[in-house]
């Protein structure tokens, strides 16, 4: 935790420049509807990212979980259309994306494939599957209940905001608080440790994946109320947001090595970033590749406080 | 039987499939189409396997494919020179490929960190520069490179066989060949045994774009247009020609004649769905799972390996 108080104020900065850039130069970023927003976007991206955090720290990467979730999207979207009710639906489209990151975790764990081979491959069977389900259209007509739930609010807080302080809430309490939270530290760490123990470890990392996968699902719910459609591809890159966010917020990919709160920094960097740009009328494209130069910026800052 | 001669079964085992299956397959024309999507995949995925061979990852080529594509189709364009259109793609792969060599070896990032995030940056530029414009219609002489014939083969073609002589000679015969096989299967004893990891890398990286490059304006001659967009279809098949074709993802072993058996395969697949009226959505898949296929037997190959040794 030692190292994790260091880190603090480089992210930290990094976003207070940020506020302050857009705050000064874009008219419209400090309103609130306009920050709204930038919650409301950043909780799709903060479930993926959380997940990603525990793969990341255990020495993985996840390339799939946009396609994941573009496929339960397209699943949720078609159930909804065909009249099935909300609850069915969204157990499906939760089950697919369990299902790809349970697959993930087995030819990463069990085989040994390198992660981002065995994902990338999973990304073509998920995104050529919801392609073809779709034939590359959007999924309409998926009824009331999903955008109202989406539109609805707790206590004065957007229902998205909702699902994602609970989702950070459990993955804190998950990785500080259990004994499975010091088994995902021991994976990235010392895995020969931990099979030494008698934990089976290998179950575990699998389950990091199988974790990954539900969350995609997770997402793919929250997308699918803000868009009242699913689309095959509307999530495509989305684990480079996600990857972004975590490696920004000072995890580190060897030794197990993660720190949560740094996450929900980068996932707010990430989505602050994109959002000020759009309100300068930034276009999105140029967008894209600056999230791509965070990403390098951030890992340059990172290698050059290691070597002082 | 060697790996080589069972690849080139699956090759021949294909073709009979296929040539029950469609009457369409075995035509001098169908065959030559087979052969000149092959060469566009095995061009970039030439460079990958170098990159593989290093023990590194290039996740950048289709998007550098993209941006020099569309960089020699605006030169081309504003200078009305082919060779200077053809310059300037060449040139805006390489200096994708040099970023990537420093970013590695300089910032130590991690390979598919590093050209992930230049993935990205170089797709955002391209899809900014271009703002949804198609530049389109180029000068006959150039289109020549992407649809003509030389000594009644497509000229793409003869560049892939090119490609592969060239770079077989110098993976196999040259001192620097041999040090990419030496710095992919243990770097630390390569650099020890006084080996320039670090600069060997670079060019690793800088001829890999390099060959992105030359992709670029060959597809960009036989579409005889430019859009954005043009190579993000083509990251996937690249590495699953590479995984295909043997090269291990592990670092140390594998040759361009696997990778250029890879994209024939795998052409053959895509060419047969195509024959057979299969919907292209089901591309992805398909190529997820032969990828998949190929990286398992790869792992499993490796696994076997460790338990004899």
């Amino acid at each position: 935790m030692a190292s994790a108080r260091r880190r603090i104020p480089g992210i930290a900065w990094l976003l207070a420049v940020l506020v302050l850039f857009f705050s000064a130069f874009g008219t419209r970023f400090a309103s609130a509807p306009n920050l709204i927003n930038i919650g409301n976007q950043s909780s799709i991206l903060l479930l993926l990212a959380l997940p990603m955090t525990l793969i990341i720290m255990t020495e993985g990467l996840d390339l799939s979980m946009g396609a994941v979730l573009g496929l339960s999207g397209v699943v949720l979207a078609l159930l909804l259309a065909d009249g099935h009710a909300l609850p069915m639906a969204l157990a499906a489209a939760l089950g697919v994306g369990t299902l790809f990151g349970l697959a993930n975790g087995v030819l990463i764990v069990a085989l040994g494939m390198p992660p981002f081979v065995a994902t990338l491959g999973m990304l073509g069977v998920a995104q050529g599957i919801a392609l073809a389900m779709t034939d590359g259209q959007s999924v309409g007509g998926i009824g009331s209940a999903l955008p109202g739930i989406y539109a609805s609010r707790w206590m004065g807080i957007p229902f998205a905001i909702v699902v994602a302080l609970l989702a950070y809430a459990t993955f804190h309490f998950l990785l500080y608080h259990t004994r499975v939270g010091t088994y995902v530290f021991a994976i990235g760490g010392n895995r020969e440790a931990l099979m030494l123990a008698g934990v089976p470890a290998n179950r575990y990392h699998v389950l990091i994946y199988a974790i990954g996968g539900l969350m995609a699902g997770a997402g793919a719910f929250l997308l699918t109320g803000r868009m009242s459609v699913g689309h095959p591809t509307a999530a495509v890159g989305m684990e480079f947001d996600a990857v972004v966010a975590v490696i920004v917020g000072g995890t580190k990919l060897e030794r197990g090595d993660g720190w949560l709160p740094g996450t929900v920094l980068g996932v707010l960097t990430v989505g602050i970033l994109k959002n000020g740009l759009n309100v300068m009328a930034v276009p999105s494209s140029l967008q894209i590749a600056s999230i791509g130069m965070l990403v390098i910026v951030a890992l340059l800052l990172d290698s050059l406080r290691e070597r002082s | 039987m060697s790996s080589f001669a069972w690849r080139l079964l699956g090759v021949l085992l294909l073709c009979v499939v296929l040539t029950l299956s469609s009457s369409a397959f075995l035509t001098v024309g169908n065959l030559l189409n087979v052969l000149r999507q092959a060469s566009l995949i095995f061009l970039i995925a030439s460079g990958l396997t170098l990159v593989i061979l290093s023990a590194g990852l290039d996740l950048s080529i289709g998007a550098n494919l993209g941006l020099s594509a569309c960089l020699a189709a605006a030169v081309i364009k504003a200078t009305g020179s082919i060779a200077i259109g053809i310059g300037a793609g060449l040139g805006c792969g390489m200096t994708i490929g040099i970023l990537n060599g420093l970013l590695i070896t300089m910032l130590r990032l991690p390979p598919f960190i590093a050209t992930y995030g230049m993935l990205w940056m170089v797709y955002g530029i391209n899809y900014w520069t271009m703002a949804g414009n198609t530049i389109y219609g180029f000068p006959a002489a150039f289109r020549e490179i992407g649809s003509g014939y030389l000594l009644g083969m497509p000229i793409p073609v003869l560049l892939m066989v090119l490609s592969l002589i060239v770079g077989s000679v110098f993976t196999r015969y040259t001192t620097w060949g041999h040090e990419i096989y030496a710095i992919g299967a243990n770097a630390e004893v390569a650099r020890l045994s006084g080996i320039p990891v670090r600069r060997r890398l670079i060019l690793v990286y800088t001829l890999s774009g390099a060959m992105s490059g030359l992709a670029g304006i060959v597809y960009l001659a036989r579409l005889n247009s430019a859009e954005a967009g043009i190579g993000e279809p083509l990251l996937l098949p690249a590495i699953a020609s590479v995984l295909i074709g043997g090269t291990s993802l592990f670092g140390g072993t594998g040759s361009l004649g696997g990778a250029l058996i890879g994209a024939v395969i795998l052409t053959l697949v895509l060419n047969g769905m195509n024959l057979l009226t299969i919907s292209g959505n089901w591309q992805p898949l398909i190529t997820g799972v032969i990828l998949l296929l190929a990286a398992g037997i790869d792992t499993a190959a490796r696994k076997w390996n460790e338990s004899q040794a």
